[in-house]
């Protein structure tokens, strides 16, 4: 069935039809004990950072050990971390959301020395609880065809800042931190997200518009209406209303010659209180704390200094099981512009649709 | 600050290891930038990419580019056309636009392929998934991307062909990518969690499975994501990333073990207990009886979860388990962002019949958004644009009060048949108490 076809296309072997199979069944995967108690399990602890334990009604007990990984493996990696597994574990593994690698074993002996193996080799065990786990991150420079920055050097850079807040449990609440390489927003909610803004309208190649793009689904993808069908030195191609133009970059995917991005002009903006989850509050969504820091690569130095102002500022203030959001609704936008430092601007203002429900139509003032 | 990191037990078996034979035939292009990131205690990417560039030129190239994107502050790959026989997507291709510079790289493309419904695995097949890789492209996967995907970086579009042959054949499928329906995903659940509240494994390949020609041959206005989380933590985002999130609910009173709420006082203390778990319930559903032990206003709980996250021993969710149905949920394009809106509060979720009930719901709002959506429009989108009342009477459902934060505060409104309406949901009432006692 796999025989390779000597670069010769051309011969009338028939194609392979595919095994429209879709997603796998991820019980041939798992773990025994998982498959034996699922859906019968009655609590969990976390004995220590790391490390998950729960317990089935059956008496059985496993635990996980959560290991926090590059995202991008290769297969001396993979090998790697599956030799350890396969030592000291039991063959078993999951993915978390954020890329963590987690291991399952039937017994507490084998934690020990799996965690100091996982260490040996240089991998960090922790992201449970009320850590900083592993951020989430998008595709950037390595593989996108539209990002502002990368993603992978921005979390390797922020996660060597904040390693021992992930081996750690020692913030109010987990924090989720995102990272997104435009204002599309891939990397999702984050307690603190470090997204793309870009700055400037995009700059027009008109000798390639009307070759590259469909012109009428590129003017119906602005959100602000500013973009119009002209000539332009004779050619069919684009123009955008540079005041209307509010800089997003929704015209850059469907047409590659309106470049967004920019060396200078595409800048950082930090956002913070953004959560999925329902406990306590109602979901929420991330808002816009700074902005203006430089697109500074390898290691973006200034946005590693205001992440962790604010982390650190949460973590000093907020209550246990507060996430940020939560904390910012307790303390109030005031207090946290007073804390963290950072100005609050116009800027911070919406005026987007819905703008009027996030003004406070109220005499809730705090001083 | 980082914490220093220990020099290596065994330097061949760890993240800093470089190989010292380089096999790919092209020198390495200088890359100062990139080698700054090979510092500091987190497990290094471009260690790894050095690694797989000792193995291939395509990696050689691939650093320089990246080293590139660094320098100049800009990215350089560009989409086209590449899929599998038979398929219309599930590949992202990319191509080079400094080929000229990185010719090895030129053509760089990823195939996404969909993991088993809870990222689980054996050692033994994430080896064979890497040595498939290894053998038609890069050797580098990402586990996994945002929308859940295994994702299988750099390939030339031959190679993409006979990975996707070679994989498939034993068991994995490609993922969606462009306007179609998408990779799902689904929480740990029921395999390790006793929050779970439904079969999230289950769920998930329902649902998605049953698309499987709409992921593969993309004609949908735009993207649509299905996303199963087993409780309202709702780990894996689905209400604010999925169209249609599925969150495992209960409706009965949640489990109290008395004696172990007893036991967390004694280990906690009673004023960090009243601070951090009865004043901070959202409805103040909660009270502390002065024996130590909690009442509970089941009726007033939003099954929010915070009680049940800190005492873990103690509570728990209901018996009469189910899932609620949340539409729209979708990141900033074009409208901004919109979560998932409640438009089926509760639903069985154990027999096939109850399985086969949410298959159809999926399908009905998924014809009716390919029928009704514009081109480039979410389903939250049309859902806004069109409004919720018009798209529950597209979908046949009827309008329920968990479906809104309040009822509109606007007078602005025609409202001419107001006396049938009201009697349907007298009607309704009525059906729902005889089905009660029915089932009593």
């Amino acid at each position: 069935m796999n025989q390779v076809v000597q670069s010769k296309p051309a011969e009338k072997k028939p194609m392979r039809q595919p095994i429209e199979s879709g997603c796998p069944d991820g019980m041939q995967y798992m773990h025994p004990l998982m498959v034996k108690n699922f859906g019968k399990w009655k609590y969990h602890d976390r004995p220590r950072p790391g490390v998950l334990h729960h317990v089935a009604y059956s008496g059985d007990e496993i635990w996980t050990v959560r290991v926090g990984t590059q995202r991008q493996l290769g297969p001396y990696e993979i090998n790697l971390l599956c030799d350890i597994v396969d030592k000291y574990g039991e063959g078993y593994v999951r993915f978390t959301i954020r890329s963590n690698l987690e291991v399952m074993v039937s017994k507490w002996e084998k934690v020990g020395p799996l965690i100091q193996a996982f260490n040996d080799a240089g991998y960090p065990v922790g992201g449970t609880g009320n850590s900083v786990t592993m951020i989430s991150h998008t595709q950037g420079w390595l593989h996108c065809d539209i990002p502002g920055t990368d993603a992978s050097g921005v979390v390797k850079s922020l996660m060597d800042e904040l390693y021992a807040e992930f081996v750690r449990e020692e913030m109010p609440n987990r924090v989720h931190i995102t990272t997104s390489c435009c204002q599309i927003n891939c990397g999702g909610q984050g307690d603190i997200a470090i997204n793309i803004q870009h700055t400037k309208p995009p700059k027009i190649n008109h000798d390639l518009v009307a070759n590259v793009c469909e012109r009428p689904s590129v003017v119906a993808r602005c959100p602000v209406a500013a973009i119009r069908p002209a000539m332009v030195n004779g050619k069919p191609s684009l123009e955008v209303d540079e005041k209307k133009c509010i800089c997003c970059g929704a015209c850059y995917p469907p047409c590659p010659p309106m470049q967004i991005n920019d060396p200078v002009h595409s800048k950082l903006a930090i956002w913070v209180g953004g959560k999925n989850s329902n406990a306590r509050s109602k979901p929420m969504f991330q808002k816009l704390v700074a902005a203006g820091l430089p697109n500074n690569p390898p290691r973006w130095p200034e946005v590693a200094e205001v992440v962790k102002k604010i982390l650190y500022t949460y973590k000093k203030d907020a209550r246990h099981w507060e996430r940020v959001g939560d904390w910012v609704e307790r303390i109030g936008w005031p207090r946290f512009f007073e804390l963290t430092g950072l100005p609050f601007t116009k800027f911070h203002i919406d005026n987007w649709r819905g703008a009027r429900n996030s003004l406070n139509a109220s005499a809730h003032i705090r001083f | 600050m980082a914490e220093a990191q220990k020099p290596p037990k065994d330097p061949a078996r760890h993240s800093t290891y470089l190989p010292s034979e380089k096999k790919s035939t092209k020198p390495f292009h200088p890359t100062p930038m990139l080698d700054q990131l090979e510092g500091g205690p987190w497990p290094s990417f471009v260690t790894g990419l050095k690694r797989l560039a000792h193995e291939n030129n395509m990696m050689v190239d691939l650093l320089g580019q990246l080293e590139y994107s660094y320098k100049t502050r800009l990215g350089y790959w560009k989409g086209g056309t590449v899929s599998v026989f038979g398929y219309g997507g599930g590949i992202i291709p990319r191509f080079s636009e400094v080929a000229s510079m990185f010719p090895e790289s030129k053509e760089f493309h990823t195939l996404r392929v969909q993991p088993p419904a809870g990222n689980h695995y054996t050692t033994k097949i994430l080896r064979q998934l890497s040595n498939s890789w290894n053998k038609w492209g890069s050797g580098l996967i990402a586990f996994h991307g945002q929308t859940g995907n295994i994702m299988f970086i750099g390939s030339t579009t031959e190679n993409t062909q006979h990975f996707f042959d070679e994989i498939n054949e034993y068991g994995f499928d490609l993922g969606g990518a462009g306007p179609c329906v998408r990779t799902a995903m689904s929480c740990v659940g029921a395999a390790r969690c006793e929050q779970s509240c439904t079969n999230e494994h289950r769920l998930h390949r329902t649902l998605v499975n049953n698309f499987i020609d709409d992921m593969h041959r993309p004609a949908l206005p735009y993207k649509f994501k299905f996303k199963v989380s087993g409780c309202p933590n709702d780990c894996m985002n689905s209400i604010q990333r999925a169209d249609f999130a599925v969150i495992g609910t209960w409706r009965d009173d949640m489990q109290v073990d008395q004696k172990g709420v007893k036991d967390y006082i004694a280990s906690h203390g009673r004023k960090y207990t009243i601070d951090n778990v009865i004043t901070r319930c959202p409805t103040k559903a909660l009270s502390l009886n002065d024996d130590d032990t909690l009442e509970v206003d089941n009726k007033s709980c939003v099954r929010c979860m915070h009680c049940i996250n800190v005492m873990t021993k103690a509570l728990k969710p209901g018996k009469d388990r189910g899932v609620s149905v949340l539409i729209g949920g979708k990141r900033t394009l074009k409208i901004g962002d919109t979560m998932g809106t409640v438009i089926v509060p509760f639903m069985k979720m154990e027999t096939d019949e109850d399985f086969e009930k949410i298959r159809n719901l999926a399908a009905t709002v998924i014809d009716f958004w390919a029928e009704n959506g514009l081109e480039h429009e979410r389903c939250g989108e049309m859902i806004e644009r069109i409004g919720l009342a018009n798209f529950l009477e597209g979908i046949g459902i009827e309008v329920d009060p968990n479906m809104i934060a309040h009822p509109r505060t606007s007078s602005y409104v025609r409202m001419d048949d107001w006396d049938q309406e009201a009697q349907k949901w007298v009607e309704r009432q009525k059906q729902d108490r005889a089905q009660k006692e029915k089932s009593a």
